[in-house]
C-alpha cells in the first residue's frame, strides 16, 4: 500500500502509481498468453486448411469485397483508438470518450460483417460440421469475434466509469488497457487477413 | 497535472494509419492480381503483416514506453518464438511425410 500511495507527477496518468504500472505490465503478460492461444489455433488452421471433406473450398465461400470492409473497419477502429489514448495523456475527457465511442462504433460495424459473414457461410453449406477445414475456420475466426465482442462491452463498463469518475490515475489505467486490448485484435487480425483469407484466395 | 502536454497533432498515429492501410491494399494486389508463384506471394505477403504488426505493437501500443519497455520488449519477443514454435512446428509435424505414404 506505501508503494502505491507514491505519485510521479511526471508520467502520463496510468503510470503514477506503481500499481497501475505493474497492473500494465501484467496485461502485457496476458496478451503473450493470448498470442500463443491464437497461435495454436492458426497452427490447426495451417494443418487442415485444405482437408474440404468435398465440401467448400476458400475460393467457394470467401468473399474478398466484404473480407477488406472488415479489415478497413478493424483497423480504422486501433488507429482511433490510438486516437483515444492520445486524447487522454492531453487529459481531454471529451475527446478521449468521443474517440471511445467512434472505436466501439467501428468494431460494431465489424461484427456485424463477420455475423453476415458466418451467415453467408451457413447458407453456402459450409458450417463447423462439414470438413475440418471449416472446423478450424470457424473456431479461429470465431475465437477472434468473441474477443471483439468482450472487448465492446469490456470498452462500454471503461467509458461508464470514466463519465461517473472523471480521468484518475485509476480509470486512466483501465483505458490505457482496454486499448493494449483493442490493438492486439487488430494484430490477430492482420494474420487471419494474411493466412486464412489471402491465403485461401491467392489463384 | 499540466505537464506532459504533448503535442496537439497524433502524428504518429497517423503515419502509422496511413501505412497500414498501404500495407493492407499491397497485400491483397500481391496475393490476388500478380502471377507469382504461391510460395513467393506466402513470403511477401507474411513479411508485410509481420511489419504491419510491428508497427501496431511500436505505433499504437507504445511497446517499449516506461521503466518496463525492456521488459514488455522480451516477453513480446518469446511470445513471438513461442508462435514459430507452435505454428511452424505442429505443420511441419504434422504435413511433413505425407506424400511418402
Amino acid at each position: 500500500m506505501i508503494m502505491s500511495a507514491k505519485v510521479d507527477t511526471s508520467l502520463p496518468l496510468e503510470y503514477q502509481t506503481e500499481q497501475d504500472r505493474m497492473n500494465i505490465l501484467g496485461f502485457w503478460v496476458f496478451l503473450g498468453a493470448e498470442i500463443v492461444l491464437f497461435a495454436t489455433l492458426f497452427g490447426v488452421y495451417g494443418v487442415l486448411y485444405e482437408r474440404f471433406a468435398g465440401g467448400p473450398t476458400h475460393k467457394d465461400i470467401f468473399v474478398i469485397k466484404d473480407v477488406m470492409i472488415q479489415t478497413v473497419l478493424l483497423l480504422t477502429s486501433s488507429f482511433t483508438m490510438g486516437i483515444a489514448i492520445f486524447e487522454m495523456r492531453r487529459h481531454n475527457l471529451k475527446g478521449l470518450i468521443t474517440w471511445l465511442v467512434i472505436t466501439l462504433a467501428l468494431g460494431a460495424g465489424f461484427l456485424f460483417m463477420e455475423i453476415n459473414e458466418f451467415i453467408h457461410y451457413a447458407h453456402e453449406g459450409a458450417t463447423m460440421q462439414t470438413s475440418a477445414f471449416l472446423s478450424s475456420l470457424f473456431v479461429l475466426l470465431g475465437t477472434h469475434g468473441a474477443h471483439v465482442t468482450l472487448g465492446i462491452g469490456w470498452a462500454t463498463m471503461v467509458i461508464i466509469q470514466l463519465l461517473k469518475r472523471g480521468l484518475t490515475p485509476t480509470t486512466a489505467r483501465k483505458t490505457f488497457i482496454i486499448g493494449l486490448y483493442w490493438h492486439f485484435l487488430d494484430v490477430v487480425w492482420i494474420f487471419i487477413f494474411t493466412f486464412v483469407y489471402l491465403k485461401g484466395l491467392v489463384a | 497535472m499540466e505537464h506532459h502536454q504533448s503535442k496537439s497533432f497524433p502524428i504518429s498515429h497517423v503515419i502509422g494509419f496511413v501505412v497500414s492501410l498501404a500495407l493492407t491494399f499491397a497485400a491483397a494486389g500481391i496475393a490476388l492480381k500478380t502471377n507469382l508463384s504461391f510460395k513467393v506471394i506466402m513470403w511477401i505477403i507474411g513479411s508485410l503483416a509481420v511489419v504491419q504488426a510491428g508497427m501496431q505493437l511500436f505505433m499504437f501500443m507504445h511497446l517499449r514506453e516506461g521503466e518496463d519497455g525492456k521488459t514488455n520488449l522480451v516477453n513480446m519477443i518469446y511470445a513471438v518464438f513461442m508462435v514459430i514454435v507452435i505454428v511452424v512446428g505442429s505443420i511441419w509435424v504434422l504435413t511433413s511425410g505425407h506424400a511418402a505414404h
